[in-house]
Order: C-alpha cells, then sequence, then structure tokens
C-alpha cells in the first residue's frame, strides 16, 4: 500500500545518510525538525495522518494498542458466539448473530487501521497466534449461562464503550476514524445486553438467579478492562502525552462505575461490592478494592480459558490456510497480475 | 410476535405445511451457518457468513409467524415435526462441504423465490423480498465454487468430494410441497442447468450418484432426518425447554 | 501487503445518490469481484450505501508529505478562485 510504505518514509532522511559526520549533522537536524512538526500538530489537536513523520515509538505504541484492540475484537468474538446456536429465542438468536458479525467488522477496521501504519495483518495475526502481542484478559472468562450473554453485552460493552468514545479524538487519524464507525455500531451492542438482563431480572426466579450470578461474575473483570491503576500503568503518561489516550485507566473506571451503579439498581440486581456508594463529597461512587493478582495471572496466562480462546483461534486460521491459498491461486489463474497485487 | 405484512388477507390462507417446509429449511440453514462464527477461514468471510445466516433467520421469523408463534415452532416441535429438506441439516464439515450446500440449495431457493415472487400466492409478498438477498447467497456461492473448483489441488479435491457427499439430498428439493404452486419438474430442470454450469466453470465434474436416498420411508419434508439433526436440535431447543413459559 | 496472497483494497462507497464516493476503509480479497463482495458484506451492511468502487491499495498515487508546501501552498495565494473574492452591490441576485 503505498501510504504505508510512504508512511516509514519519515525515517528515509538518515537512512541514506553516507556515513561522513556532516551528513548524520543533517539527518539529526532534519529529524529535529520533523520532530517540531508533529509535536506541533499533536498540541494543536490536529491528526496525524498515515503520510506523516512521527516518531518511532509513537508508530510502535499505536500500533501495540491497535492491535491489542484489533486482537480482542475476533478473540472476543469466542465468548458470545458460544451461544449463538442455543439462543432462547430467535429474535436474541437474530440480535447476538448480528452482534458476533459487528465484532468481526471492527477487528477488520482495527486491522486495516493498524495496515496505515506499516504492519501486515498477516504479521499481527501471527503475533497474536504466537501469543507475543495480548488481547484484552476480559475474553478469558467463561460464558457459563446464558446471562453471560446479557452481562457482557451491559458491563464488557459498556466498560469497552468507555474506553472507546474518547479514541474517537485519538491523535492517529485512521485509528480516530475506525473507533468513529465502532462507536456507531456498538451503540447497540450494550442497549441489547441491557435489555437481555432486564428481561431475565423482570423473568421466573431462575432467570432473575441467572442474571444476578452473572452479573457477579462479571463485574470485577469488568472493572480490570480499564488496565492497572495509574501510578502502575507504564504506557498512560507518554500515550496521554500524544493524545491517543485522553483519560487515565482510574479516570475511566471511575466514569464507568459512576454510570453502571444506578443502572445496576434500575435492573433489580446488586453488583457484587459492599463497598460500593455514594460520596456525595466527590461526587462520585466509591468501591471497593480491585484484586490485581487475578489481573496478573489472568494477563499471564492463567485464566480460565486462555489456552481455548487462542487454541481455537489457531485452529480457525490454520483450518482456513487451503481457503485463503485456493483464491489467491485462482485469483493469479484468472486475473494474470491484475488483481491488486502490488507492482514491481 | 409480529405480523408479517405479506398478504395480510387472511392468514388462514396460508398452507402451514408449505409455510413450515420453507420455513424449516431456512431457519436450520442459518442455525448452521451460526456454527461458522469465529472459525470462518478468513475475517471478511465471517461477515459474509453471517449476512446470510441473518438473512436466512429473517425470512424463517416471518415464515413461523405466518402460521403461529415463532418461537414455539422453533423451540417446541419435535424433530419428527420439522419440514426441513435433509440438505440444510447437514452439518458444516469443512468450508468446501458448506459452500457445496450453499450451493446447492441458495440456486434452488433462488430460483423457487423468484417464481413464488411472479406469482400471486400467499408467498408472493416474502419471496419478492427474500428473493434480492436469495440472490446474494447464489452469487456468493458461485464466487466460492469457482475459486475452491479452480485454485488448488487441494482446494478442487475437497470441493469434489463435497460435491459427491452432498449429491444424494438434492432430489429432495424438488419433490412437490403441498400449496406450493410451482412446476417442481421444470424448478429441476433450471436448477441443474445451473449447477452443472457453474461446476463446469469451477472445473468441477457434475456428480453421477443418485440424487436421492433410497430409504422408501422419505425424507425431511415428511420428517425424517439425518443422525445430526436432532444433537443440532437439542442443542438449539435446550434453554428454551427447560424454562418452560419463560419469556426472554 | 497481503494476507496469505490476498492484497489489500481501498473501499469508497457512496452513501445516496448525488452524493460522490468517500473512502470507507479498506479490506483483504484474493481478487477485485470478491473484493466488492466483502466490501458489499463489510461496510454497507447497515445500508450505508448505494454504490461501492474497490481499489487495489497498491494503484493508488498519493502525494507525498514532503510535497505538501509545493503541492497545497501556492493555492493559498490564489483567493480569486473563490466566490468570496468578489464584490457585488448589494441587491444584485443570482450571482
Amino acid at each position: 500500500m503505498t501510504a504505508v510504505t510512504a508512511g516509514t518514509a519519515g525515517s528515509a532522511g538518515t537512512a541514506g545518510g553516507a556515513g561522513t559526520i556532516g551528513a548524520a549533522d543533517a539527518a539529526a537536524v532534519e529529524a529535529a525538525a520533523h520532530e517540531a512538526v508533529f509535536d506541533a500538530a499533536v498540541a494543536a489537536d490536529e491528526r496525524i495522518e498515515p503520510r506523516d513523520w512521527m516518531p518511532e515509538a509513537y508508530r510502535a505504541s499505536l500500533v501495540r494498542q491497535i492491535a491489542q484492540h484489533a486482537h480482542s475484537e475476533i478473540i472476543g468474538m469466542q465468548p458470545e458466539a458460544n451461544w449463538i446456536t442455543r439462543a432462547p429465542s430467535l429474535r436474541r438468536k437474530a440480535i447476538l448473530m448480528a452482534k458476533v458479525q459487528d465484532e468481526a467488522g471492527h477487528g477488520l477496521y482495527l486491522y486495516s487501521a493498524a495496515e496505515t501504519l506499516g504492519t501486515s495483518r498477516d504479521e499481527l495475526l501471527d503475533k497474536l497466534h504466537s501469543g507475543r502481542q495480548k488481547y484484552s484478559s476480559i475474553f478469558n472468562y467463561p460464558t457459563l449461562t446464558w446471562a453471560d450473554v446479557g452481562a457482557i453485552g451491559w458491563l464488557v460493552d459498556g466498560a469497552a464503550i468507555t474506553n472507546q468514545v474518547p479514541l474517537c479524538r485519538c491523535s492517529y487519524g485512521p485509528y480516530a476514524r475506525a473507533m468513529v464507525r465502532v462507536c456507531k455500531e456498538e451503540s447497540f451492542h450494550q442497549r441489547q445486553g441491557y435489555e437481555a438482563l432486564l428481561a431475565l431480572s423482570n423473568g421466573t426466579e431462575a432467570q432473575h438467579a441467572m442474571a444476578q450470578d452473572a452479573v457477579n461474575r462479571w463485574w470485577w473483570p469488568s472493572l480490570m478492562m480499564f488496565g492497572p491503576p495509574d501510578d502502575e500503568s507504564t504506557h498512560t503518561a507518554q500515550a496521554m502525552a500524544w493524545k491517543i489516550k485522553r483519560h487515565s485507566n482510574d479516570e475511566l473506571r471511575q466514569r464507568f462505575v459512576d454510570i453502571a451503579a444506578p443502572q445496576a439498581d434500575a435492573l433489580g440486581l446488586t453488583l457484587p461490592d459492599p463497598d460500593l456508594r455514594w460520596n456525595e463529597e466527590r461526587g462520585h461512587y466509591d468501591f471497593g478494592p480491585i484484586d490485581w493478582t487475578e489481573f496478573w495471572d489472568v494477563l499471564k496466562g492463567n485464566g480460565p480459558c486462555n489456552d481455548q480462546r487462542l487454541s481455537k483461534r489457531r485452529q480457525a486460521h490454520e483450518d482456513g490456510a487451503w481457503v485463503r491459498e485456493a483464491a489467491a491461486a485462482h485469483a493469479e489463474k484468472h486475473t494474470g497480475g491484475n488483481n491488486g497485487k502490488a507492482q514491481a | 410476535m409480529s405480523t408479517p405484512d405479506t398478504s395480510g388477507s387472511a392468514t388462514a390462507a396460508v398452507p402451514v405445511g408449505a409455510a413450515l417446509a420453507l420455513a424449516d429449511d431456512a431457519l436450520v440453514l442459518s442455525h448452521r451457518l451460526g456454527e461458522w462464527a469465529g472459525s470462518a477461514p478468513v475475517l471478511e468471510e465471517e461477515v459474509a457468513l453471517a449476512n446470510i445466516a441473518l438473512d436466512l433467520l429473517g425470512q424463517a421469523r416471518v415464515l413461523l409467524s405466518l402460521v403461529g408463534d415463532e418461537d414455539e415452532l422453533a423451540y417446541l416441535r419435535e424433530e419428527r415435526s420439522f419440514r426441513n429438506v435433509q440438505l440444510v441439516e447437514q452439518p458444516n464439515g469443512d468450508f468446501a462441504h458448506t459452500i457445496a450446500r450453499q450451493l446447492y440449495f441458495s440456486t434452488y431457493q433462488h430460483l423457487l423465490y423468484a417464481r413464488l415472487a411472479s406469482g400471486d400466492g400467499p408467498f408472493a409478498g416474502l419471496a419478492a423480498k427474500a428473493v434480492k438477498e436469495v440472490a446474494y447467497h447464489r452469487d456468493h456461492a458461485e464466487h466460492w465454487t469457482l475459486r475452491l473448483g479452480d485454485g488448488t489441488p487441494e482446494s478442487h479435491e475437497r470441493m469434489s468430494r463435497a460435491c459427491e457427499a452432498l449429491w444424494r439430498y438434492t432430489g429432495e428439493l424438488f419433490q412437490p410441497v403441498e400449496g406450493l404452486d410451482v412446476d417442481h419438474a421444470a424448478l429441476e430442470s433450471a436448477w441443474l442447468e445451473s449447477v452443472a454450469d457453474v461446476l463446469g466453470r469451477a472445473t468441477l465434474a457434475v456428480p453421477s450418484g443418485p440424487r436421492t436416498g433410497a430409504w422408501s420411508a422419505g425424507a425431511g419434508r415428511q420428517g425424517l432426518h439425518t443422525e445430526p439433526f436432532g444433537r443440532m436440535l437439542a442443542e438449539m431447543q435446550h434453554l428454551h425447554r427447560s424454562h418452560p413459559g419463560a419469556s426472554w | 501487503m497481503t494476507s496469505d496472497g490476498w492484497p489489500l483494497w481501498e473501499v469508497f462507497v457512496r452513501s445516496r445518490r448525488g452524493l460522490s464516493h468517500t473512502h470507507a476503509g479498506s479490506l483483504h480479497a484474493p481478487d477485485a469481484e470478491m473484493a466488492l463482495r466483502n466490501a458489499r458484506d463489510l461496510y454497507t451492511r447497515r445500508s450505508e450505501g448505494v454504490s461501492i468502487w474497490v481499489v487495489p491499495s497498491a494503484a493508488i498515487t498519493a502525494s507525498s508529505p514532503d510535497e505538501k508546501d509545493p503541492f497545497f501552498d501556492p493555492a493559498a495565494d490564489k483567493p480569486y478562485r473563490h466566490p468570496t473574492f468578489y464584490e457585488i452591490p448589494e441587491g444584485v441576485k443570482h450571482l
């Protein structure tokens, strides 16, 4: 892709240096000039576009974040797809299928955004499959009952939306644009989850119990989705300086708790935190301590579903290899090079 | 449940057996396609398969609502009461099997709905909308058949095997259904011609085996299904049946 | 930029008649026909479009950011290209 090769062209000035001290100095001066332009654009809230010069660390940080986000979308299909074949009404089945489909679509938008930074989807998938890149730990928890589908929609998507809305103003143009599309489409995800839980909560005793059990299991992991506390978060400060991120982990977590607590009341369900209460003075809800040991443990691979999620993903990729090869071979035979491949 | 806008004149005029046959075909195939979620060969195809599954589920819901409560019909009927053809209940297999099933079924469904849409029977309104969706399903299946048949030696081999394996379920598609006012013989010859054309362009042979099973008791339209179907229904209906009378 | 030999395509969608095609995003596909279908499934599943173009990403020639000044700055000093440059007496219509 032109935009991608050109995206790395910003460093061409240094790469071409023939080794004389004068050339190196000139390159350093040029790099400093580029950096000044970049910093000014970020400071002025302008968007950085793929072909603009950008610091390598900015590029790497974006690739890491967008990739993790894309991986989360496609791994996140699994816990919900687990219930497509068992959805208890045809209406719910249609909603769930459409939602899981959206997640595939969101993965696609995000991989596309990452590709503008010079990293191919194959490369990113390789890193996911080999465990070198992460996805959100929340998807390492199992969906044990139908109510989990509702709890994921309400809490997990709710937390995700809280995280994502500010990303629509992220300094990197393609990521911000992908997020605008994602957020627009996700508005139905959270509502359907809430509605599904409400139906259960207002339903039979067994249904109500199912809903409460799901909320009990998903509440704390949802709070962990915002990442470690600010004083332990390694990436936050730089990401905020670059305006990739607009709010700290703790700010977003608080915002989410403030929104979710009254929503739980309206559902007629309780949140599993004895310390949760409105603090008039702060104007926020106080909440109890998060078990960060569990968070780090799941992140390291010891969650209930880490192996299962990753092996299913790898299996799908491997099983599909012959299909992708067949289509590529067919294109080679029938379009004689006019199939969109880069011309030398 | 929603009342479909098709020929609102009289629900009583809808032939129940025919409505169930069309509805169950769509419902069961949609379910099978839904099983692909998270396992498609490439992300773009996740989206495509889900689109098809959602179209079919939408058709099934309209049809079931014509003759009763959609959820009661989907979740509380026993296996012997389902009227879908055996073709659509066949397990997904590899992607080649899924595409062969799509090719056979969507070609049939497109030809059928085009005929129903041009008539003035009870399904004309539904068919007029569905025929556009189904045309796309047929196009999708054709394009993949061409790519798998004429791709690599492995894909050719897999696609051949899939086309042959499912061939024996294609005869049932043209068994007359009471209340479905179409010329099934004409439908069958149009189907054979179209499928042979696609297979030919895909460098695949038209399978030579029998197109119906040897069991005189009948097949799906008579409520006689293949073994995997019972397991499919068990999975589909389990939760709904575990909570009698509950709303979701 | 391939995914197992599937090149990248840029997708342009006309959201309704009377508007021009706008860049919607990109995707991978083995060939143009499949790219068009994938684009339909991905970028118009909520009825966002009435017409789609797909273009191999590799076929796009783009202006370089380094050429930004020579390409775009000269236009900035040609205000006479814009209608607001001209003073028209009040009350003159249809201009």
